[in-house]
């Protein structure tokens, strides 16, 4: 049966039945599917829930179904970004919140769908080929993060991973009517995950309710010695889960709001707004004055560096070659075959940006414009406690719509992109519809404050009913 | 005489120096002792680049190049970091190189050498760290192989680039420069010199003040002057031709000793520099203070303390502060004995038997010189034993007393020797008139006739001015 | 304006091969993206340090201690183009 299930709800079968029983469960309903979310479908998930049933595991994800997306490195588990160039690749070790889920008693289902190399927004660009809404098999479910999103919308997972460089995370869970939030730069290791922009992205927790991002941040987040931009400091997330925003002070930036903006999912977040004011919390309007700026500003240094990031993929020690006459013929040969279209582009424009006499004019332009951005959100977040604004401009457009054009995909990224160049938390959560598609309020934090947006995420859970709406297949 | 240097050489040096001395790798934990193990043994996730695997710098690679830095008298700087040099390469697994840009850890230093015109400063331009690559073998030559093996065992270890000012104006001040570069290095205790691949230059040359080519794949001092005196003199000849010097990078063929121009659309080089995102600045100028507290005398200051501190010669002191460990050694010896005979037995006949046999000082006890000094001092063995003895305990072992007993070596009583003079006199008239007659080399006859007659235990000088003597009465 | 000889020259700086035909799609494609980065220029950023890392953290180090490296065959395992423990590859020139 396919059905939404929180981790209380995971225990309590696995209680009555067996973590093996549940995680089969899973596995018929991913057999059934219709979205195209999963990839690989881990052979070992079985035999790992057997394993937490005979021996027990007292660990906060004991048993409990996971996905993780393409892009983070699993031992013996083909991890290829949904991309041809690395097909056959098969990592020699955990990423650092693999281990962590592992040693929480997790049961990895499999790996998802995502656009090639985390460069989309609408999981059209994979290899695997497009993943499908649930919510209308005829529109996207959002990117880069879209199987992840999409398999735990269908409820063929009660959870999963993705990654978030400019809204990979927030865009697909809005786009899927799920929780997803992008944790502060450093919160959690980056250790095996594949980059795409380095500077930008972290590892973010998917799931149908707040209280359970908040667990599966207690499992993956925290130090780890071996990403040098990991923060040390302790924190527990699940603390975060109270119903009271009473004092919560809200800013919502105008620039989020107004032009390009849908007008259904205007008003679904104003209607949100004003849900907070009901129940105790105050607003106001602020002002983010280089918000129009981060755009390019984020696409420059993404690609920058990604152009480098990705220079590794040449056909010499893993995935595709593609034989030529000499060691940088079948370079350029594997890399112009194995890489996609868009992936090419980014590859191309980083190197420019970078490029000797275009350095300065592009690179080091968008770093300084990124220093003007992020002290938007300094002064702003110096006033209030949290930002509310639209995860997404539009609800999930159509599959085919704007993937021909890559500027109209880079502009729906407009609400998401500044978050990461200002290394700030940001969830989203459901809080309507438009179009009859989901709606994702996206409450932005200040850095290391995830318990803020949190709290202020969960109890909009507790007071409102948008996130017990499902798919019209999912029970 | 001052050097007029005629071609207008000026030479820079690039100098790659591995520092095999640290446990591990400069980003990850991989042990460094790879050098006689099977390819691809020594590497894990970071260093072979596997996708998803993030750089953590070695915190003691860091002290060491600043050691190697503030040695070389730099600066050192007050914050640093590492940048993505972008190129694309076979044993780059990450097809970027992560070193040092505009940002060196150490910059602006000097080293004196020995120049064609005595002492001369060299300038060091900046010493900064970067990974090394892996290492290719190509199957057959690199013009014409059929392909190439990689071994990523190297990728990842600590290099640390000195890049010197365009100072040396031959070949064997080069030579000289490394010498000196790697005798600081020694004192250091930062790398062994010995292990393939620990040092390994690339010059910049120009001649008349032309364009300067690099020199790359030179793989030892020996190389570096060899390749040196070709590229000098393929240039003269190139402009004697009328012809032009362009910039470009030229390969060093060690078998055939020549250049090969190396320009081909690869080395169309824009490295797209950018600060590593997966590390973070250093600000490690503090720590300058604490390191300088751990600088050992260098040998510049040590050939000076050697010089008033013992009295010995300048050209001894100088061979005896060239390595580290014949300091040291030295320094034991003259501890015991007259320091200006422990110089000369040291730098001059045991430094010798030594590089004969291709050892070290460490093949030699301190006590055994010692033991050997203090017996020619006490006239019991000649001189000539004494370097037997060396011979025979670097040949066979042994301890120098027994070898005196086995060998015979005690020097024999002054009327024994005068028996023998006698004798040889005797049995010897015709080469007694020749000598007398004005034929020098009669004498040298009478005296191996003593030598034969006392087996050799007779010091061969005194027997020389005893024969003398009586012929001469 | 990238033209399309810069685009085949940024193409080899990449090792990604681009024909002709491809060289002109790329140059329309890329130009519009360059455009809409190019409205950067409005912003004054005189005086204005460029943001490399967001969180302000410096000497992050490890110990010189050896920890274990990953066995030859796994090293190894992701590819065919493999001999006698190395990796192979095409000539280099």
């Amino acid at each position: 049966m396919t059905a939404w299930t929180d981790i209380s709800g995971i225990k309590q079968r696995i209680a009555a039945s067996s973590a093996e029983e549940v995680t089969a469960s899973y596995l018929e309903t991913i057999e059934k599917s219709r979205i195209n979310g999963f990839t690989t479908v881990w052979d070992k998930a079985l035999e790992v829930a057997r394993g937490i049933d005979k021996d027990g595991n007292s660990g906060l994800l004991a048993g409990v179904p996971i996905a993780i997306k393409e892009n983070i490195s699993t031992t013996g588990l083909s991890t290829t970004c949904s991309s041809k160039i690395l097909q056959g690749y098969v990592p020699p070790y955990d990423a650092h919140v693999i281990e962590k889920l592992k040693a929480a008693g997790a049961v990895i289902l499999g790996k998802t769908n995502m656009d090639e190399f985390a460069m989309g927004t609408s999981t059209e660009s994979s290899c695997y080929g497009p993943t499908l809404n649930p919510w209308d098999t005829g529109r996207v479910p959002g990117g880069s993060s879209g199987g992840s999103a999409a398999v735990v919308a269908a409820g063929e997972v009660p959870l999963s991973l993705g990654s978030d460089t400019g809204g990979s995370v927030r865009c697909p869970a809005a786009f899927c009517g799920v929780v997803g939030l992008k944790p502060t730069y450093g919160a959690v290791s980056r250790y095996g995950l594949i980059s795409y922009a380095n500077s930008l992205e972290q590892i973010g927790p998917m799931a149908t309710t707040v209280t359970d991002i908040a667990i599966l941040m207690d499992v993956i987040g925290g130090y780890d010695h071996r990403d040098s931009t990991s923060i040390n400091r302790k924190n527990t997330y699940s603390d975060a889960l109270k119903d009271d925003v009473k004092s919560l002070k809200i800013g919502v930036p105008e620039e989020y709001l107004g032009e390009g903006i849908d007008e259904a999912v205007e008003k679904a977040v104003w209607d949100a707004i004003g849900k907070y004011e009901d129940m105790g919390a105050s607003w106001k309007k602020v002002s983010m004055p280089h918000t129009k700026y981060a755009l390019a500003s984020y696409y420059i240094i993404a690609m920058s560096e990604a152009s480098s990031n990705l220079a590794r993929f040449d056909g010499t020690r893993y995935g595709l070659r593609v034989e030529g006459d000499n060691w940088h013929i079948m370079a350029s040969k594997t890399r112009a075959q194995g890489f996609g279209e868009e992936v090419k582009r980014r590859i191309l424009l980083g190197t420019y940006a970078l490029s000797a006499g275009y350095h300065d004019k592009y690179y080091l332009k968008a770093l300084k414009v990124r220093t003007l951005v992020k002290q938007d959100f300094d002064r702003a977040l110096s006033d209030v406690d949290v930002l509310m604004a639209p995860t997404m401009p539009t609800p999930a457009f159509k599959i085919g719509e704007k993937i021909d054009d890559p500027l109209s995909l880079y502009l729906t990224d407009v609400n998401t992109v500044p978050i990461n160049l200002a290394g700030v938390p940001s969830i989203s959560v459901p809080c309507g519809f438009a179009d009859g598609m989901p709606v994702g309020l996206q409450i932005i934090g200040k850095p290391f404050d995830e318990n803020t947006i949190l709290r202020a995420a969960y109890s909009f859970e507790q007071n409102t009913d948008h996130h017990t709406k499902r798919p019209a297949e999912v029970a | 005489m001052v050097y007029d240097n005629p071609d207008g050489v000026r030479i820079g040096l690039e100098v790659h120096v591995q520092l095999n001395k640290l446990n591990t790798k400069l980003f990850c934990g991989c042990s460094t002792e790879y050098h006689d193990d099977e390819p691809n043994t020594h590497v894990c996730p970071v260093c072979l680049g596997l996708p998803g695997s993030l750089p953590v710098i070695n915190e003691k690679a860091v002290e060491f190049a600043m050691k190697i830095g503030l040695a070389l008298n730099c600066e050192i700087v007050g914050q640093t970091q590492f940048h993505r040099k972008n190129y694309y390469y076979p044993d780059l697994p990450k097809g970027f190189q992560t070193t040092q840009y505009d940002y060196p850890i150490a910059s602006r230093g000097k080293v004196v050498i020995e120049g064609e015109d005595g002492e001369r400063v060299i300038g060091v331009t900046r010493a900064h760290m970067e990974e090394d690559p892996g290492k290719l073998q190509h199957i057959g030559s690199i013009e014409k192989s059929k392909g190439t093996f990689i071994n990523y065992n190297r990728s990842g270890m600590t290099l640390i680039e000195i890049v010197s000012d365009p100072d040396m104006r031959s070949p064997k001040e080069a030579r000289r420069y490394l010498d000196k570069l790697r005798s600081i290095l020694d004192y250091l205790d930062v790398f062994n010199g010995d292990l393939e691949g620990a040092m390994r230059v690339d010059a910049n040359v120009s001649v008349f003040g032309g364009d300067r080519v690099e020199v790359k794949n030179i793989s030892s001092f020996k190389g570096a002057e060899r390749a040196l005196l070709y590229e000098i003199m393929r240039q003269k000849n190139h402009i004697r031709r009328g012809g032009k010097i362009v910039l470009e990078t030229r390969h060093f063929d060690e078998a055939r000793g020549v250049t090969i121009s190396m320009r081909t659309k690869e080395e169309e080089h824009d490295y797209r520099y950018f600060p590593e995102p997966d590390l973070v600045p250093m600000r490690v100028a503090d720590k300058v203070p604490d390191i300088l507290k751990t600088l050992p005398e260098l040998p510049d200051a040590k050939r000076e303390r050697f010089n008033i501190q013992y009295g010995i010669a300048d050209m001894h002191a100088r061979a005896l502060t060239i390595q580290i460990k014949v300091a040291n050694f030295y320094e034991e010896v003259a501890a015991e004995v007259d320091p200006k005979d422990a110089a000369v037995w040291v730098a001059d006949i045991l430094k010798g038997e030594l590089n004969y046999r291709d050892t070290d000082v460490d093949a030699f006890k301190v006590s055994d010189i010692i033991e050997i000094i203090s017996l020619v001092k006490q006239e019991k063995i000649t001189e000539q034993s004494g370097v037997q003895i060396i011979r025979t305990i670097l040949d066979e072992g042994g301890k120098p007393q027994d070898i005196v007993v086995s060998q015979g070596l005690l020097k024999v009583e002054d009327d024994i020797v005068a028996k023998a003079v006698e004798e040889a006199i005797t049995e010897s008239p015709e080469a007694v008139t020749d000598y007398l007659a004005g034929k020098e080399k009669s004498l040298n006859f009478i005296v191996g006739k003593v030598m034969q007659k006392t087996k050799g235990r007779a010091d061969a000088r005194e027997a020389r001015e005893k024969v003398l003597a009586r012929i001469n009465k | 304006m990238i033209t399309k000889e810069k685009v085949e020259h940024i193409g080899w700086l990449a090792r990604i091969e681009i024909d002709e035909k491809e060289a002109d799609t790329y140059a329309e494609k890329l130009n519009s993206v360059l455009d809409y980065f190019g409205q950067l220029d409005e912003v004054d950023t005189d005086g204005v340090e460029p943001t490399y890392h967001v969180m302000d953290v410096v000497n992050v180090f490890r110990k010189d201690e050896v920890r274990k490296s990953l066995p030859q065959e796994e090293v190894l395992a992701n590819t065919e183009h493999r001999q006698e423990g190395n990796f192979k590859a095409p000539r280099i020139m």
